[in-house]
């Protein structure tokens, strides 16, 4: 495949204005699929959770899952929308095989949710409010596997497999107004609105909201405009980005190519484009116009969903707290400062602290290892902070042999190297390594008079009241134990020695 | 045939009913002598794509036995349990293949029941097979079944009517007592006319269409096929109801339909004769033989008044466009990819996209595609407005000439089809003068209001018969039962017995005839 000029993001952003939109596919969570009785897990043995319906057999008809319609409604609510009194489903005609009716049963001009927006807080605290035209009710497609050929593509495949478990799983999908104004901060903003879409239905308990399970997904379209020009520039759609950190990675790449297209003076084609994480950049899918021709016309096996006002104030009072709320009431109850608790956020640790305070663990404590350990070390591997594999139970456990002086803290961040590593718990790490702090007090009266001994001045200041310098001191002790003694304890040690009071 | 077989094959539904419940026959009996008719028979009319001897059977030893224990098994036993009946082939069963009349479906068998066999096994009635039908119910003649045309019992040279010539058919060769249809703008009522049977398309949403192949979404209703009014009634009990599984279906209950067949008066009911639906386009002797019936009504006390229902020349019109339009998108799913035949390109690459073409055409009869191209083309984008969306517009306009012409009268009656049957192979390349064949059942469906074709008598210039049509408003069912009965009844008197008395008999083996190999067998 070739390669794409792109420009650099710098120069892109001094010729161009990005204009944005997205298409965020949640799977909800129910527990049938959105038109059949039949079971809506994930992973298990292909082909087993599908019933008639699920794989179009002659004779079937669909029935709405009353739950999936609940999960939709309370999502467009949590978006600010506004819900529809009636709408109906309608089918969009095309032949694929994933697709066992050959039509997929969607909403098309009568979404049930529509004309909301979302409120986005940048890393910086900077709000930027995103409209949402509308939230639609469909169903999920089977899952194709390409066999041979190259690169899982279904064009030069020998054949390929179809798993019709997740046909029928329900959907529901957020679709943007244009976003303008962004500027630079698009692929940031691209980033904070998915993650913003994520929180929330995660927050509603509406869908699993795993992006690597695929339970939301991302379409991302990306258009450039010359700075001052009012018309729309012409848009690709880059299809199922779906991770946190690939969504900003394709909207700066797709505007880097765009630049380079327009500034070659080539018109941008109006297409798909495929993400490949490995290479961060996109290939031409297919080739999409507004002339795509799906033939939708109102679904005559299904009646008109009518979401009563009643019904829809009932879901409205069910609406957990708002994710923004939550952050300013965590953010008081933990009493961090605005820096901290941003830097959490930003950090993507919010929930893992809660977590680890629900554990058990302080405030202090569990910012201290997430931010102080865990996200330096999932940066290094490459993955989300919450997916490096620490519970917020080995957290507690760490923290509480430190504070029971078992180990300290230099060890305490090898016994996390080796639960990362996988060898084992806390505590039987600490037995394997040989890690204790040397708590006999007499190996360390030793160690202290020697570096007393070799630093006469320090404790001659120390003596005077100049309690900082004691670090050179304690210093020396711990280089002399290999870093096994207890510092708190040498510190109270050299002290008494000194006749010091602290 | 011995005498006593003969003479059960031509009681009524209600009758073998009461004779299976006082134990004067038994339903392996009355099982057995329908699975002999068609065997004696069917060779001529090809009114089965699939007998199911064996079930059946087995289905009337269970009855037998409910009722030689007595006590409770007697006593839960449904009423209609062990009256025999024949399935149209649209409708799909398990143990038996479902074809739908199509190559496309040869040798499927469905992993599932459709909600009105389910409802049938649970009423113990034994099914005798799957009748023929035009390609995905598409015909009014049953000629465009991919296995073979049916003959209509009172002339084998003509056409049974469609799409549910096979069921219709059955029902007037004496091969079953019961049938079910589906009737998408006139498939059971239409056949029933041209057979001297009875056919009911109830109102849409009172039979759950789970299990129905699907035509048209909205047009498309299940209903049933008899030789009596009653019979009829008592068997759209059987499948009537709500269904869980089809969310079109209704909560009213349906379960007043054969009392209203019993209770024989018209008297002070109001009776509107459609003015677009009869005189210019209608032969002379249906015009006749309707005109007769209504004079019967009036003197059997109703009162006969003229209405109009303007939009009613725009139905046939707007039926082709909203019919072909769903029909399109519920037959897309068959491409050969799951289930069904499966055809490979003659050359050139071998991709799913030529796979699903090569198993479409030649799975697929001239019909099909052709409703498929105009559907297709009438839901395209920059058309949709022009043709789907036009057409819905006048679904609306006919529903209120309905909603009008039935506030000045509690049914409306036409002739059902504006000619009596027709020869096989005449309208055969001529789809417009085939699809005007529908012109008086359509409006029904388009309205999803009731309708109900009874014997109208036969036609003087050709003795072959003619049906009465009487129409109700959405879930009035029982007033159809109620006035076809009367009607019925008076006929008969008139006859003095069934019009199908009057049919020709059919050469048996019994009679020492040779069977007449047209048609084909299966």
């Amino acid at each position: 495949m070739s390669v794409d000029a792109t420009l650099s993001f710098e120069e892109a952003m001094e010729k161009y204005d990005p204009v944005l939109g997205f298409e965020v596919h949640v799977e909800l969570n129910t527990k049938t699929k959105m038109f059949s009785s039949a079971p809506n897990v994930f992973g298990d043995e292909p082909n087993t959770n599908v019933n008639e319906v699920d794989l179009g057999m002659p004779g079937v008809l669909p029935v709405v899952n009353k739950t999936a319609v609940e999960s939709s409604i309370k999502i467009g609510l949590a978006l600010n929308c506004k819900i529809a009194e009636y709408c109906r489903f309608a089918r969009k005609n095309y032949f694929y095989p994933d697709t066992p009716k050959n039509f997929q049963t969607s909403q098309y001009d009568e979404p049930i949710a529509y004309d909301g927006y979302l409120d986005i807080e940048l890393e910086d605290g900077t709000v930027f409010r995103v409209e949402i035209e509308r939230a639609h009710m469909e169903e999920d497609a089977g899952k194709l596997t390409h066999m041979g050929g190259s690169a899982g593509r279904i064009q030069g495949a020998d054949y390929s497999l179809v798993d019709y478990n997740r046909s029928g799983v329900p959907l529901v999908e957020i679709v943007t107004k244009p976003i303008q104004g962004a500027g630079s901060r698009a692929p940031e903003l691209a980033k904070a609105y998915v993650a913003a879409v994520r929180e929330i239905v995660k927050n509603l308990g509406v869908s699993d909201a795993k992006m690597e399970r695929g339970n939301v997904r991302c379409d991302a379209n990306v258009s450039l405009r010359p700075h001052g020009q009012e018309r729309f520039g012409i848009r690709s759609e880059t299809k199922n980005v779906n991770s946190l950190r690939a969504v900003e990675h394709a909207v700066r790449y797709e505007i880097q190519r765009h630049a380079a297209v327009l500034d070659s003076g080539q018109p941008v084609i109006q297409e798909t484009r495929h993400w490949h994480e490995d290479t961060r950049s996109t290939t031409s899918g297919r080739a999409k116009s507004d002339a795509d021709d799906y033939r939708y016309f109102p679904e005559p096996d299904l009646v008109p969903v009518v979401a009563s006002r009643e019904w829809v104030e009932e879901l409205r009072a069910t609406l957990p707290e708002p994710p923004a709320e939550r952050r300013k009431r965590l953010k008081e109850a933990w009493g961090y400062s605005d820096l901290e608790f941003r830097d959490v956020v930003n950090a993507g640790v919010m929930d893992s602290i809660e977590e680890t305070i629900a554990a058990g663990a302080s405030a202090d404590v569990a910012r201290k290892w997430w931010m102080g350990e865990i996200v330096g070390r999932a940066k290094v591997a490459d993955v989300d902070p919450s997916a490096l594999g620490v519970t917020p139970q080995v957290i507690v456990e760490l923290n509480k042999l430190v504070e029971d002086g078992k180990i300290n803290n230099k060890m305490a961040t090898q016994v996390l190297d080796g639960v990362l590593a996988g060898e084992g718990t806390p505590a039987e790490i600490v037995e394997k390594r040989g890690l204790a702090v040397v708590s006999d007090d007499g190996p360390l009266l030793e160690a202290i008079d020697a570096a007393l001994a070799a630093q006469p001045d320090v404790a001659e200041k120390i003596r005077s009241g100049k309690l900082q310098a004691i670090g050179a001191i304690v210093g020396g002790v711990m280089k002399a134990t290999r870093g096994q003694a207890d510092a708190g304890r040498v510190k109270e040690l050299i002290l008494e020695k000194l006749g010091v009071q602290a | 045939m011995t005498e006593l077989k003969n003479e059960l094959i031509r009681h009524s539904a209600a009758d073998l009913a009461a004779k299976l419940a006082a134990r004067e026959v038994s339903a392996v009996e009355v099982t057995q002598a329908h699975l002999d008719r068609i065997a004696d028979v069917d060779g001529q009319i090809n009114a089965f794509l699939h007998v199911n001897t064996e079930e059946a059977l087995a289905v009337a030893a269970e009855v037998d036995a409910a009722r030689a224990a007595g006590g409770a098994a007697a006593e839960e036993l449904h009423a209609l349990a062990g009256v025999p009946i024949a399935v149209k082939d649209l409708i799909v069963t398990i143990g038996q293949p479902t074809t739908a009349g199509s190559k496309i479906l040869e040798g499927w068998h469905s992993p599932y029941d459709a909600t009105v066999i389910k409802k049938l096994r649970a009423a113990k009635m034994p099914i005798l097979g799957k009748t023929n039908l035009d390609e995905f119910a598409m015909g009014s003649s049953t000629e465009h079944s991919a296995y073979g045309p049916t003959r209509n019992p009172w002339d084998l040279d003509r056409i049974p009517g469609g799409s549910g010539g096979g069921s219709a058919a059955a029902v007037a060769a004496f091969e079953a007592p019961l049938a079910l249809g589906t009737d998408t703008g006139g498939s059971i009522r239409q056949p029933g006319a041209v057979t001297g049977t009875v056919g009911v398309k109830p109102t849409y949403g009172a039979v759950s269409r789970y299990g129905a192949i699907a035509m048209a979404s909205s047009l498309d209703q299940i209903g049933p096929v008899s030789r009596t009014v009653l019979d009829s009634a008592l068997l759209q009990e059987v499948i009537g109801g709500h269904d869980p599984f089809d969310s079109t279906s209704l909560t009213d209950p349906f379960d007043n339909l054969a009392a209203a067949a019993r209770v024989g008066n018209v008297a002070g009911m109001k009776i509107g004769i459609i003015k677009e639906l009869h005189g210019e386009g209608y032969q002379a002797g249906v015009e006749n033989r309707f005109n007769e019936s209504l004079q019967l009504l009036k003197d059997a006390g109703a009162e006969i008044v003229e209405v109009s229902c303007p939009n009613l020349k725009y139905a046939l019109g707007a039926y082709y466009l909203i019919m072909p339009s769903e029909a399109s998108s519920n037959l897309a799913k068959f491409d050969g990819v799951r289930y069904g035949l499966r055809a490979l390109p003659q050359d050139g690459p071998m991709t799913i996209e030529r796979v699903m073409g090569a198993t479409r055409a030649a799975g697929f009869g001239d019909e099909v595609k052709r409703r498929i191209i105009l559907g297709t083309y009438a839901l395209s984008a920059g058309y949709y407005d022009a043709y789907y969306g036009s057409a819905q517009k006048v679904r609306t306009l006919i529903q209120r000439d309905f909603d009008a012409a039935f506030s000045n009268a509690d049914v409306l009656i036409s002739p059902t089809a504006p000619t009596t049957a027709f020869k096989l192979g005449e309208k055969a390349n001529d789809p417009l003068a085939m699809y005007l064949n529908d012109v008086a059942t359509i409006p029904a469906n388009m309205a999803g209001i009731p309708g109900l074709s009874l014997p109208g008598g036969l036609a003087d210039e050709d003795g072959l018969p003619v049906g009465v049509q009487l129409l109700a408003p959405a879930r009035q069912d029982a007033r159809l039962y109620r006035v076809g009965a009367v009607l019925e009844s008076i006929l008969e008197e008139k006859w003095g017995g069934p019009l199908l008395a009057q049919a020709p008999e059919l050469k048996t083996p019994a009679l020492g005839a040779a069977s007449n190999s047209a048609g084909g067998s299966n």
